[in-house]
């Protein structure tokens, strides 16, 4: 009995040990791929591509979610068409939002594309590609209130946010200035549920996501209130001083907004609307 | 750019009010789940079988599902279906302390169980009820033994209460990512934080050595 659990037990841990090597072989291989690139292996007969790292947040729809087990949105499918045009490729790594700055300067990534608004303090850490897209912030409430109306009625009010984002800031700067309190949350369902449950009177998120969630979602019970708040623009981020990637990206980006792929995949997720 | 030192400094008052919160859930908590889980733990010992299989299937439940999930359930889930509102505090301290009973049960099952039956038949052959043969015989032997597994317990819930940050509680943890979150500067936060959690748990843990040693005489 003993005997039989020992040959079990060792065949487990001899699989185990194969597979991890395998895979680390195989990680290795890729490595390689991406820090010589022509220099990969003749048996290849197409020339091995660049591949970068992009992280994206995990839960940020019409930007980036996930749909029938796959990354979708408008910064992967840009993403996706600006590789496709300066032949490289790319490598989706979701996350929450916070990480993806951070995960950015200390060379986990490449690169970013998450609805990231350009900032004169993200540019100290990071770079950005040229805009693409207009966002700007809205105050989100739930469809029943009607005591939030614009921003001097938050006094006293509970606003929701996601930790790391420019609603975050500006939310900071609100509670400062009307006397409002502010709870962080890790990615927008969360945020958006505690404005819903009714833990927060209200929250700050990008517009186009805001609407995108209400249209989609005629039981979201949330309502949006008053103009947007400001007119931030996103960028794709890239690691500071990666060059040749910031490069790629803006000329990628230029050729896909000429060539009307832009205009169609924003036309994808958001209708007519812009 | 602020050098190390300056990004560590400024953050310390945050940080501690951050440790403050989590000291705070955890005491809360461990309170809370002492009492649950000494109730759940006696019920698992008793000769009625219904009992015991109620406790069996709380401490199943429990544990058979991550603290994550539970967490989320109280504070999104329950409030939602049922159309009401809980407290994020309220809703921390109850996942972590019902977590933490299924635990704590658990040791006093096994803390109870660890004291020899002739305990309990000489107790009962004195007089004693079998309510109080237990209480003033069986226990104290019992609880004795048990503060090991309870200090490794109440160590795990500390850690454990990290995982509030998904619900909004500006806990050590939270407050570190939202310094980060504006300064970017994850390594000395992380450090720091690290540090503060720490310093408290070793505090925890030599506490811990010092009643094992006064309770071993």
């Amino acid at each position: 009995m003993k005997k039989a659990l020992f040959t079990v037990l060792s065949c487990l841990l001899a699989l185990t040990v194969s597979a991890c090597g395998s895979s680390g072989q195989s990680q290795s291989t890729s490595g390689n791929d991406s820090s010589n690139g022509a220099a990969a292996p003749a048996e290849s007969s197409a020339p091995a591509k660049e591949k970068y790292v992009f992280g994206t947040d995990a839960t940020y729809p019409p930007f980036e979610f996930e749909k029938d087990g796959k990354y979708v949105g408008i910064d992967i499918d840009l993403l996706n068409a600006i590789a496709e045009a300066e032949g490289f490729e790319i490598e989706i790594k979701p996350m929450d939002f916070k990480g993806i700055i951070p995960g950015i300067t200390s060379k986990q990534l490449d690169g970013a594309a998450a609805g990231i608004s350009i900032t004169d303090e993200r540019k100290q850490v990071i770079d950005f590609s040229e805009p693409y897209y207009q966002a700007g912030l809205s105050l989100v409430v739930r469809a029943d209130n009607e005591t939030i109306k614009n921003p001097e009625d938050l006094k006293g009010k509970t606003i929701a946010i996601k930790k790391g984002t420019t609603g975050a800031k500006f939310a900071e700067e609100l509670a400062q200035k009307y006397g409002a309190e502010i709870k962080y949350f890790d990615d927008s369902p969360a945020m958006f549920q505690e404005v819903v449950n009714g833990n927060a009177d209200v929250t700050l998120e990008d517009y186009p996501v805001v609407s995108y969630k209400i249209a989609v979602d005629p039981n979201s019970n949330l309502k949006i209130v008053g103009d947007r708040l400001n007119g931030d623009y996103y960028g794709i981020g890239v690691a500071k001083g990666n060059e040749e990637l910031l490069k790629k990206i803006n000329d990628g980006l230029k050729k896909v907004q000429e060539s009307g792929k832009y205009d169609e995949i924003i036309k994808t997720y958001l209708g007519e609307q812009k | 750019m602020k050098s190390s030192w300056q990004v560590i400094v400024d953050a310390l008052p945050i940080l501690a009010k951050g440790l403050l919160v989590t000291i705070e859930i955890t005491v809360l908590a461990l309170i809370i789940a002492l009492i649950i889980g000494l109730f759940i733990g006696l019920m698992n010992t008793a000769r009625t079988k219904i009992l015991r299989s109620i406790g069996t299937v709380y401490i199943d439940i429990i544990r058979g599902t991550p603290l994550l999930v539970q967490i989320f359930i109280i504070y999104f889930g329950i409030p939602y279906a049922l159309d009401f509102q809980i407290d994020e505090f309220v809703a921390g301290i109850a996942a972590i302390s019902l977590n933490a009973s299924a635990y704590l049960a658990e040791i006093f099952r096994a803390g109870i169980q660890s004291v020899d039956g002739g305990q309990m038949e000489a107790a009962r052959s004195l007089g004693l009820t079998r309510g109080q043969a237990m209480r003033l015989v069986v226990l104290p032997q019992a609880v004795r033994r048990m503060i090991p597994a309870f200090v490794n317990q109440a160590i795990v819930s500390m850690k454990d209460t990290s995982l509030l940050t998904v619900i909004g509680i500006r806990e050590l943890t939270n407050s570190g990512e939202i310094i980060i979150s504006g300064n970017y500067r994850f390594f000395e936060i992380w450090i720091t934080v690290a540090v503060f959690y720490f310093v408290f748990i070793h505090l925890l843990t030599l506490f811990s050595r010092y009643l094992e040693k006064r309770l071993a005489n």
